[in-house]
Formats: structure tokens, C-alpha cells, sequence
């Protein structure tokens, strides 16, 4: 009997081989996306000699002649196109980095109250979640503007806080920090406190048992060096620059147009809402064993936040935190709702003005594409850091 | 002798309302500071909401403009056609609700409650006269006439009646999902109507608006991004570098800019792309807008449920000697789709929300209509009441979307650890 030998065994047809197979279909949908493409582009170009649209950004040397309202770097309507973007720009990473860090502030709290065992705090804390979820941004927006800026007082009803928050139709005005001669010594001070009371929080933790003794002691060894800064450089290292009634409107101090104010406001409620879940899914993502365990051991209620929580809850919420602060970036365009001049809101009036939409909403795309990949990367490394405990 | 036991009940500050109190307010003196606080804080919110609402707000704004908010520039004697459309929904709502039980007939029954609340509505706005008036002598072309309060009692019979014609047939399941698949084209068709037809003349796209817009911008992005959303998952997941490489590159474009941007590039773009004489509306150029940027997130969506699936199914269909087609189209896709289906809800959620972003772009959705109203010389000034509904409208349609979400999670026990 003659066994088949293993060559005959491997002998397929070329037609039934997976890797001839996989090449072909590789070609063949490179082909039909190459000819799709081609037929696009000569769609595109047909339509845009006709139009007479260009597919350079030449423009952006030239004079824009439009007024921006506000923004970061000094412009007039005689500076370039670019320039312009560049006010934009700069306006959109401003109120996304503000917007950034008061959404972490606000949502976190927001999703330890919804954990809390106090009944009120937490359903206050779900009807904030659930109201904020589930309607639109862009409404949330639009109410605050035209709802509740635009309707702020006139000038001479100015809402007073204190003497020194003012609040009318034209905006928002706080004190604003100034920093003098000896900053830099009280600076130095400063940091040394930090350091200081970082050491104490990671000793107490280790050590005592007792809630909440070494966050207040860490707190209180920063402020006490803080202040004993403050007194040894002799001259204030900070004065504060009020907002003062003009004759027209308030002079000095910080100014926060109403449409930046609105923005803002408005991106910190929506944003926070859905911190303040990743949050406690986090939190409730720790497994219950883990607590008993570390109460077994005869760690303290604060030990076991901060040893046994709080690291593991991180691994859980950082990706979707991410993804938060992308969003955050990302819904700032709909600042042209109310006529902020971001980054979306300029390029549209420049896309307007020039005539020439097609570069510039190619040159929008990438730059909020060069936002995201940069935050993620940054995001990417925090992670990494967090997650280093696995194993 | 004789021993009388006396039982003691617990204190009588552990139990009862006492009790309930105690632990949950006032258990230690930080807790009880943060009560009062909070409390305050309702106090303050609510007695200033209340008299707003019931005093000074204007509320004639919403009544006075009520069909343009729900179906905007819709021509008004062709609005018997979305409220056909409507009478569809909730005949299959009816089935559905009766054939598969659980989460969706939680759904029907919030479905039937607020039919029965906004019958109560119209019949205040509209007066019962009307309603008699048309009854006694609907006249010559009486559907177009037909009073919204008898049109929401018809849809509240269909929804109870299908309920109960169908209950306990499970064989019906297949078959239903066909119609509803089925009625998603019998709705466009209905609502676009035919050119030179008398009986259903064409309303076009551009004359769709309100609450109707809003619904059909989001269902069409998402039922036409299902099928492209499973084809770049795949794509993404596909050992053939070519199509991987485009596959990510897309998503990732896509997911990396905010959909303004798209929704404005297809806006102007589009036309450019097309053909010269292929000419797209602006309704439609929002769709397609919506529909590129959705499939994006609903290929990472798709992914995720593919890669919950453990390989040894994969194998053990492998083993079986089912090519690479069979083991996807019959193993690996309906497990994967049915893990899916809470995140594509809230996706879908999420894309009712987006549909104001079409404001932007000048449609006449929900927020458009609002901010149309608010245009009007005789409602400056109204801003708050007509946001707050606009805002109220979204939330209770979202907010029951994502409650059935959270039920059908449990129920398909996704998401457990």
C-alpha cells in the first residue's frame, strides 16, 4: 500500500491558497479604494477649477481686515489670516486647559457625593448627573448664554460680590493676581512646603490609623510654610489688582467676556457630569474583598482610600478620563454657537471671507487631530505610570 | 409562679422612620452638617424654579408654536403622514412589547403612559369641542383634519391592542424584526412622498424639521452606520495589512475631530465630491455627515464585542472545518452584535443628542425651531421657556433610552463583573 507523500498532501491549487488569497483581495480592495479616490479627486478638482477654489493655504499671508473679539496675543483686523488661526487657536486650547482641570475638580466631587452615604447629597448628586446626561450640550450652552449672561444686569446694576466680583451684561470681573519683586523667593518657598507636606502624607498614611489626621496635617505643614514664606520675603510677593467702575464698564482686574464665561460654564457642568461617573464606576470597580482584606490587616478607613482604593480605582478610570477630556476639547467648537472666536468659530469666518472653505476646514481637521494624538499621548504615559502595579 | 417576659423592642431611634433618618442624615456631625447644607441648597433651587414656572414664565410661546416645534416648515395638511408614521411605530412598539416581554415592555408601558398624559394635553390646548366637531362631520379628505388628541387615542389603542393580540407568541420574534426593518423604509417613503403624485406629494428633505427632523437625522445615521460600523471593525481586525491600515486610519481621523467639523465639511464639501449632476440637499448632506462620523464609533463599539469573544469558540468552529466567512458571519458576529447592543443604545443616545449640532449648520431641528421662534418679533426675550423645552423634550426621551439601556444590560447580563 502506498502511503500519500506530504508534498501531495500541501498541493493546493493556487485559487484555494490563503496567502495567494489574501494577497489578491488585498490588491483587489486597493484597487477599488484607489479608483474611488481617483474618481473623487477629479470630481473635487473639476468642481473646484469651476468654482474657482484653490487647494493652498496662500491666503493665510494675507490681510484679514475682521475683528476678534478677544484672545491671548494682540491682533488687529490689519494682521495676516494666520495670525488670526492663531488667536483662534490659542482661545481653544485656553478655555480647553481651564475647562480641563475645573471639570476634574467639579466632577470628581461630584462623584464621590453620588457615593456618599448621606441620602440627600447623593440624590442631589444623581439628579445633577442624570439632568446633565441626558439633555444636549448645545442647549446647556445656549441657555446659559442667551439665558442667563445675556440677561446678566446692565452696567449700572452691576452684581457685586464683595467688592471684588462683579458680574454685569459685559462679563465676568475678579481680582487679578499680579506677582511682584520677591515671587521667585516666595516661590521657592512654596515648593519646599509642597515637598514638606507631601513627606508628611506618605509617612501618616503608612502610620496612623486615624481618618483624616494626615491629609490635615500635610495640609496644614504646607500652609504654615507657605505663610512663614510670605512673612521672611518681606514685600507681598502677590497683590491683587481689582476690578475697578469705570465710566463705561469696569477697568483692571481680570475680564471674562460673557461668551468665554458662557463657554466655560457651560463645557464645566456638561464635562463634569460624566466625570463624576467614570469616577464612581471607578471607585465601585474595586473589589469589595479588597476592602475587608486590607480592614482584616488592621488598616484605618483613611489607609484604606488611600493605599488600597485609590490606586486600583485609578488603573479603571484613566482611560475613560481621557476620553472625557478629548471630548471636552473636541465640544469647545461649539463655542460658534454663541460667537466666541475658538479655533472652529475664526476658521469659519475665514473660510467666509476668503472664499476658499476647502483648505481651511482640511487645516481645522488636522489641528484638532494634532490636539487629540497629542493629549492621548500624554494621557498614555500617565496611564502607563498607573498601571505599572499589574502584574 | 409565673415569669412575665417583657421583650424591648430596639431604641427607638434605630428603627422606623427614626432609624431611616439617623443613618442616612444625621449619622455623624459632618454628615449632618452636609444635610443641612444640601437641604438649602433644594430649598433655594426649587422654591425659585417653582415660581418661576407657575408665575412669571410665558409658556404661550411653546403652545402657540407647538407644530412647528414638533414637525417644523412640514407643510400643515400633509402632518396626517408623520402621524401615520407614528401609528406604525407604535402598532410594532405593541408586538414587540407583547413578544419579547422584559426591558421592551417596560418601554411600552412608559410609551402607553405618556400617550395617556399627552392625550390630557392636546385635549386642553385643542378643547373637546374640536374633537366632537370633527367626530360628528369629519367631512371630504378627513384625514388631513383629524385633532392630535384623537390621533395620540388612536396610537394609545393600537399600542394597548397589538399588546394583547400578541401575547405569548414567541414564533413572531423573526418576523417582527423583519417589519420593523420594514417600516424604517415604509417611513421615508411616507414622509418624502412622490413627485406628481396627488395623494402623497413630495415634501422634501429640506421641509422636514422639529422633533420629526431631530428623530430621522438620528435613527437614519444610525441604522445606515450599522452596517459600515461592522465592516471597518472587521477591517480593523483583519489580518490583511491593507485593509487594517485604512481601517485605522479612518476611525481614528474620524474620532480625532469634533463632528462640527464633519458636519460643516460635508456641508461643503459634499457637493464638490459628487458628480455635477448629482445635486444633495442640506438634510441629506447632515445625514451623511452623521452617518460617517457614527460608523466610526460603532466599528470601535463592534470591536469590542468581537474581541469578547473567547477564541475556542473560534477554534472550535475552525475545527468544525468552517472557512474564515462561516466562522464570522455565524459564530463570531451573532455573539458579538448581541453583546452590542447596550453600547449601540447608548450611542444612539448620544446621536439624539448630537442632532441640535445641525443647528449649526442651519437646519431646522428641535433647537433650530427654537432658536427660530425666538427670531419672531412677538417671543424676544423668551429664552429661558423655550430652552427649557427644547431641554425637556430631549431629556425624556433620552433619559428613558438610557433607563431601557440599564435594563436590557441586565438583562443580557453585560457589563457584570
Amino acid at each position: 500500500m502506498q502511503q500519500p507523500s506530504a508534498a501531495q498532501h500541501t498541493a493546493v491549487p493556487f485559487w484555494r491558497d490563503v496567502r495567494v488569497l489574501t494577497f489578491l483581495s488585498q490588491v483587489v480592495f486597493v484597487l477599488i479604494l484607489a479608483m474611488t479616490a481617483a474618481f473623487l479627486y477629479s470630481n473635487l478638482s473639476s468642481a473646484m477649477r469651476q468654482r474657482g477654489l484653490v487647494a493652498n493655504l496662500d491666503f493665510l499671508n494675507r490681510e484679514s481686515g475682521f475683528e476678534i473679539g478677544e484672545g491671548l496675543i494682540p491682533y488687529r483686523p490689519s494682521d495676516t489670516y494666520g495670525h488670526a488661526f492663531a488667536v483662534g487657536l490659542l482661545n481653544t486650547l485656553l478655555v480647553s486647559a481651564i475647562g480641563i482641570v475645573l471639570a476634574t475638580i467639579l466632577g470628581v466631587i461630584t462623584g464621590v457625593a453620588r457615593l456618599s452615604t448621606n441620602w440627600l447629597l447623593n440624590r442631589i448628586a444623581a439628579v445633577y448627573i442624570e439632568i446633565i446626561r441626558n439633555t444636549p450640550l448645545l442647549v446647556q450652552l445656549v441657555f446659559i448664554y442667551f439665558g442667563v449672561f445675556v440677561k446678566l444686569p446692565p452696567v449700572r446694576e452691576t452684581l457685586n460680590l464683595g467688592d471684588a466680583f462683579f458680574a454685569n451684561q459685559r462679563g465676568v470681573f475678579m481680582p487679578r493676581p499680579e506677582p511682584t519683586a520677591s515671587f521667585s523667593t516666595w516661590l521657592g518657598f512654596v515648593a519646599v512646603g509642597l515637598i514638606a507636606a507631601i513627606v508628611v502624607e506618605r509617612t501618616l498614611t503608612i502610620r496612623a490609623r486615624q481618618a483624616i489626621a494626615s491629609i490635615l496635617s500635610a495640609l496644614a505643614v504646607f500652609a504654615l510654610i507657605g505663610a512663614l514664606g510670605w512673612l521672611l520675603v518681606g514685600a507681598a510677593p502677590i497683590t491683587f489688582d481689582l476690578p475697578v467702575p469705570g465710566r463705561f464698564n469696569f477697568t483692571g482686574g481680570l475680564a471674562l467676556s460673557p461668551e468665554f464665561s458662557a463657554l466655560l460654564t457651560g463645557l464645566v457642568i456638561y464635562t463634569a457630569a460624566f466625570i463624576a461617573e467614570v469616577v464612581r464606576g471607578g471607585i465601585q470597580a474595586v473589589k469589595k474583598g479588597q476592602i475587608e482584606a486590607a480592614r482584616a490587616v488592621g488598616l484605618g478607613e483613611a489607609q484604606i482610600l488611600r493605599l488600597v482604593i485609590f490606586p486600583q480605582a485609578m488603573r479603571v478610570i484613566v482611560p475613560p478620563l481621557t476620553s472625557q477630556y478629548l471630548n471636552l476639547a473636541k465640544n469647545s467648537s461649539l463655542a460658534i454657537a454663541m460667537g466666541f472666536p475658538d479655533l472652529f468659530s475664526v476658521s469659519s469666518t475665514i473660510a467666509n471671507q476668503t472664499g476658499q472653505p476647502v483648505p481651511v476646514i482640511v487645516l481645522v481637521m488636522v489641528t484638532y487631530l494634532a490636539m487629540s494624538l497629542f493629549t492621548s499621548l500624554l494621557m498614555n504615559i500617565y496611564n502607563r505610570s498607573v498601571q505599572i502595579l499589574e502584574r | 409562679m409565673t415569669t412575665t417576659v417583657e421583650t424591648i423592642g430596639p431604641p427607638r431611634t434605630s428603627v422606623g422612620v427614626l432609624g431611616w433618618l439617623k443613618r442616612n442624615l444625621f449619622s455623624t456631625w459632618y454628615n449632618t452638617l452636609l444635610t443641612i447644607l444640601s437641604a438649602w441648597l433644594v430649598y433655594s433651587v426649587l422654591s425659585q424654579l417653582i415660581v418661576w414656572a407657575f408665575t412669571s414664565a410665558r409658556w404661550g410661546v411653546i403652545s402657540a408654536n407647538l407644530r412647528l416645534f414638533m414637525v417644523g416648515p412640514y407643510p400643515p395638511d400633509q402632518v396626517w403622514r408623520p402621524w401615520l408614521v407614528l401609528a406604525m411605530v407604535s402598532l410594532l412598539m405593541g408586538l414587540s412589547a407583547a413578544v419579547w416581554g422584559g426591558t421592551i415592555r417596560t418601554f411600552g408601558n412608559s410609551l402607553a403612559a405618556a400617550y395617556a398624559t399627552l392625550i390630557v394635553i392636546a385635549l386642553l390646548i385643542e378643547g373637546f369641542g374640536r374633537q366632537v366637531a370633527w367626530l360628528s362631520s369629519p367631512g371630504g379628505e378627513w384625514w388631513k383634519t383629524i385633532p392630535s388628541a384623537i390621533w395620540l387615542t388612536v396610537n394609545l389603542i393600537l399600542l394597548v391592542g397589538a399588546y394583547l393580540s400578541a401575547r405569548g407568541r414567541k414564533g413572531w420574534q423573526s418576523a417582527l424584526l423583519l417589519l420593523w426593518l420594514l417600516s424604517f423604509v415604509v417611513t421615508i417613503v411616507l414622509l418624502q412622498g412622490f413627485v406628481k403624485n396627488d395623494f402623497l406629494p413630495e415634501v422634501t428633505t429640506g421641509k422636514w424639521g422639529g422633533l420629526l427632523l431631530t428623530f430621522m437625522l438620528a435613527t437614519v445615521s444610525i441604522v445606515l452606520s450599522f452596517p459600515i460600523g461592522i465592516l471597518f471593525a472587521l477591517g480593523r481586525r483583519s489580518k490583511m495589512p491593507a485593509v487594517k491600515i485604512f481601517c485605522i486610519l479612518y476611525i481614528e481621523l474620524v474620532r480625532g475631530v469634533p463632528l462640527v467639523t464633519i458636519l460643516y465639511m460635508t456641508q461643503i464639501m459634499l457637493p464638490l465630491f459628487l458628480p455635477g449632476e448629482l445635486r444633495v440637499d442640506n438634510v441629506i448632506r447632515a445625514m451623511s455627515g452623521m452617518m460617517f462620523f457614527t460608523a466610526a464609533y460603532m466599528a470601535e463599539n463592534v470591536r469590542g464585542g468581537l474581541q469578547a469573544i473567547p477564541t475556542g469558540q473560534i477554534e472550535a468552529a475552525h475545527a468544525l472545518g468552517l472557512n474564515e466567512v462561516f466562522v464570522t458571519l455565524f459564530i463570531v458576529l451573532p455573539q458579538a452584535l448581541r453583546m452590542v447592543i447596550p453600547a449601540t443604545v447608548g450611542l444612539f443616545i448620544s446621536l439624539f443628542k448630537d442632532t441640535t449640532l445641525a443647528t449649526i449648520v442651519a437646519l431646522l431641528e428641535l433647537l433650530g425651531v427654537g432658536r427660530s421662534v425666538l427670531a419672531q418679533p412677538e417671543f424676544l426675550g423668551l429664552q429661558t421657556e423655550v430652552y427649557v423645552f427644547v431641554a425637556a423634550i430631549f431629556f425624556i426621551f433620552s433619559y428613558a433610552m438610557s433607563y431601557a439601556s440599564y435594563r436590557l444590560e441586565e438583562a443580557l447580563g453585560v457589563g457584570k463583573r
